[in-house]
C-alpha cells in the first residue's frame, strides 16, 4: 500500500477505535490511538498473514502484550476483513467476543490471548523460539506499552530472546510517555528505554515519528533485515493520537467519550479523512 | 521389607521424559536452572536441542512454554513447585490456563519431603493454586510407576496439565502387571469397611501402612489413591464413603485447598460424610530430614494411623 493509503486506513481504524470504546463506554483509547498506525502497518503491510485463513501455518504472528490496547487491534483485524467492522460496537458487552482484553479463542486473528502486562513478550519468545525450532521461517511482533516494561518480566524475557539470538522476533515498544498514574518519567522512569534493549543484546531502532509511514517502513525493513539478534522498535507515539482532546492527554488512557465528546471525536477524524481523500 | 524398590517421583519424571521424547519429536523440556534437580538433566542429555534452560527467570519461562505450545510443541516446564505454581502462578493462569493452552507443566520438590532446604522451599500449597485454575489438570503420582504414566497421559491429553513430584524416593507401590492409568481415575488399592483413607502422593504409602496397623486393631480401612485431584473421581469417594460412613483424606500438602477440600467439596453435594484432613495443618514446615519432617508433621503410617484412631474414638 502506498503511504496515503496507509494513512486513510488509519485513520478508519480510529474510527473504530473511538467508536468501539464509546459504545463499550469502557476501554482504553490513549494507548490504541498511539499504535494505529502500527498496527495498520503491521496487518496491512508488514505481516504475512491471510484473514480468509487466520491460523494458517506459516502465518507471521503479533502478540498484543499491551492487551488493554484491544480495540486498536480488534479495529484493525475487522478493517482487515477478519471480521464485520459493525461488531465493534459489541466491545466489552456480555456474550460479545470482543473481550475487554484479547481472547484468542473468540477472535479470528488474534494469536494470543493478553492482557496482563509483561506477559505476552514471553509467549512472543516462546513462538520465535519455536519456529527456529521447527525450521519455519515466520515472523513473531509484539506490541508493549512504555508503561508496560516496568514489568520485570520484560526484562526476563528480553534476556532469554537477546540469548537465544531470536532474529525472527521484532519488540514494538509504543513510547507515548504517558501511563496511568501519569507521566512514565514521573511514575517510575522505565528511561533510557534505547540502552536497556541494547545491554540485552538488542539491535534497537529509534523510530522517531511513530505516525510517519516512511519511517515505519524503514524501522520495519531494518528489523526484518537485521540477523542474529532480536530487533527493538522504541516507536516514539501521541497518545490520543488524531482526536484533538486526547493527544497527550493522560486522562484519556482508560476512559470512554461521552456522547458529545465521541462527536468531536470522529468530526476530527473526519476532518483528518477529507483532508487526506 | 528391605526388598522394596525406592524412587524418587522426580527420577521417574525425567526419565519418562527421556523415554517419550525417543517417540515423539515435539516433546520440549524447559528448566530454570534446575534440570540436575528436576532430573529433567537426563533429558537434556539425550536430546540437547530440545532442552531449553530459561536462566532462573520462572516467570518468563511460563511464557515461554505458552508460546512454544502455540508453535505446535509439547512444553515440559519444569521447576520446583514452590516457582512452577508460586512465583508463576499468575502467569500459568493468564498465559497458559485462561488461552488452555497445551502445555504440561512438571512440578518438582513439592511439599515437606524437600527436607533441609526448609520452609522456604517447600510448597504446600500448589495443588490449592493450580486446581483453582478453570480447565487445569492437577495430577500428583504416588511412586514411579504412577508418576511414569502421568507424564504419558499427560502427553496424550490435549490441554494446560500440573504434575506434582517429590524429591524424596518412595516405595514402588503400583508394580503390577494389571496397573492401569487414566485421567481422572482413583483405584482402590486395598478394600476396607469401617473407614475411607483417600490419599494422594506420598501418603498413598502411608495410607497403606496406616491401614495395616489399623487391622490389628480390627478396623477394616479402605484406602484411595487418588492420582488425579482434578478433575476428582467423585464416584469412587462418595462410594467408598456410603459404604464406610467416615473418610479420612491424606497429603503432603495444606489441608486448605488439596485433596482434602477437594474431597469434601465432592462429598458435601451428594453424600454429606465427617471428614478428617490429614495434612500440613495451616503451617510452614522447616528444615530437617525428609523422613524426620514426614514423621514430626504425621504425614508417615504412624501419623495417619494415630489421626485414623482419633478420629475413630
Amino acid at each position: 500500500m502506498t503511504n496515503l493509503e496507509l494513512q486513510k486506513m488509519a485513520n478508519e481504524v480510529r474510527k473504530g477505535i473511538v467508536t468501539g470504546v464509546h459504545a463499550a463506554k469502557a476501554g482504553h483509547p490513549g494507548g490504541s490511538l498511539s499504535a494505529a498506525d502500527i498496527y495498520t502497518y503491521l496487518y496491512f503491510e508488514e505481516m504475512n498473514i491471510d484473514p480468509k485463513d487466520p491460523g494458517k501455518g506459516d502465518r507471521d504472528r503479533f502478540v498484543l502484550s499491551k492487551g488493554h490496547t484491544a480495540p486498536g487491534l480488534y479495529s484493525t483485524l475487522a478493517n482487515r476483513g477478519y471480521f464485520p467492522v459493525e461488531d465493534l460496537v459489541t466491545l466489552r458487552k456480555l456474550g460479545s467476543y470482543l473481550q475487554g482484553h484479547p481472547c484468542m479463542q473468540h477472535v479470528p486473528g488474534v494469536d494470543m490471548s493478553s492482557g496482563s502486562l509483561g506477559q505476552g513478550i514471553s509467549v512472543a519468545c516462546g513462538m520465535a523460539l519455536g519456529a527456529k525450532m521447527s525450521g519455519a521461517d515466520y515472523r513473531v511482533y509484539t506490541l508493549l506499552g512504555d508503561g508496560e516494561i516496568e514489568e520485570g518480566q520484560v526484562w526476563e524475557a528480553s534476556m532469554f530472546a537477546g540469548h537465544r539470538k531470536l532474529d525472527n522476533l521484532c519488540v514494538i515498544v509504543d513510547n507515548n510517555g504517558l501511563q496511568i498514574d501519569g507521566r512514565i518519567e514521573d511514575v517510575c522512569s522505565p528511561y533510557p528505554i534505547d540502552k536497556k534493549f541494547e545491554a540485552f543484546n538488542f539491535h534497537v531502532i529509534d523510530l522517531d515519528d511513530a505516525h510517519d509511514f516512511d519511517k515505519i517502513r524503514a524501522a520495519f525493513k531494518e528489523a526484518r533485515e537485521t540477523k542474529g539478534m532480536p530487533t527493538a522498535i522504541i516507536a516514539h507515539s501521541l497518545k490520543g493520537k488524531g482526536v484533538s482532546f486526547m493527544e497527550g492527554n493522560v486522562d484519556w488512557h482508560g476512559k470512554a467519550p461521552n456522547d458529545e465528546e465521541y462527536a468531536v471525536a470522529m468530526a476530527d477524524l473526519e476532518k483528518i479523512a477529507q483532508q487526506l481523500a | 521389607m528391605a526388598d522394596i524398590k525406592k524412587i524418587a517421583t522426580r527420577e521417574s519424571y525425567g526419565n519418562a521424559l527421556v523415554e517419550i521424547g525417543k517417540e515423539n519429536p515435539d516433546i520440549v523440556v524447559l528448566d530454570a536452572d534446575l534440570a540436575a534437580a528436576t532430573k529433567t538433566g537426563v533429558f537434556k542429555k539425550a536430546f540437547p536441542e530440545r532442552h531449553i534452560d530459561c536462566g532462573i527467570a520462572e516467570c518468563n519461562m511460563a511464557g515461554v512454554a505458552a508460546g512454544l505450545s502455540l508453535a505446535g510443541k509439547i512444553p515440559f516446564m519444569s521447576s520446583f513447585a514452590m516457582f512452577a505454581a508460586g512465583r508463576a502462578f499468575e502467569q500459568v493462569r493468564n498465559s497458559i490456563g485462561y488461552p488452555h493452552l497445551n502445555v504440561k507443566i512438571g512440578a518438582t520438590h513439592a511439599g515437606i519431603t524437600v527436607g533441609e532446604d526448609g520452609a522456604s522451599h517447600q510448597c504446600n500449597e500448589d495443588i490449592a493454586l493450580m486446581r483453582t485454575i478453570p480447565g487445569m489438570v492437577v495430577m500428583c503420582p504416588a511412586d514411579d510407576v504412577e508418576a511414569k504414566a502421568a507424564v504419558r497421559a499427560a502427553v496424550a491429553y490435549e490441554g494446560p496439565v500440573y504434575i506434582r513430584f517429590g524429591r524424596a524416593a518412595v516405595p514402588v507401590i503400583n508394580d503390577r502387571p494389571d496397573y492401569k492409568f487414566e485421567i481422572g481415575k482413583g483405584t482402590v488399592v486395598r478394600e476396607g469397611t469401617d473407614v475411607t483413607i483417600v490419599a494422594t502422593g506420598i501418603c498413598v504409602d502411608s495410607a497403606l501402612g496406616a491401614a495395616e496397623m489399623l487391622e490389628k486393631d480390627g478396623i477394616s480401612a479402605e484406602v484411595i489413591n487418588i492420582c488425579t485431584i482434578k478433575p476428582l473421581d467423585e464416584e469412587i469417594i462418595i462410594n467408598s464413603a456410603k459404604k464406610t460412613g467416615k473418610v479420612v483424606t491424606a497429603e503432603e500438602h495444606s489441608v486448605i485447598g488439596g485433596l482434602g477440600s477437594a474431597v469434601c467439596d465432592a462429598l458435601c453435594k451428594s453424600h454429606p460424610t465427617p471428614v478428617c484432613k490429614i495434612g500440613m495443618q495451616d503451617v510452614f514446615g522447616e528444615s530437617g530430614s525428609a523422613a524426620a519432617l514426614v514423621e514430626k508433621y504425621k504425614l508417615d503410617a504412624k501419623g495417619v494411623y494415630e489421626q485414623v484412631k482419633t478420629f475413630l474414638a
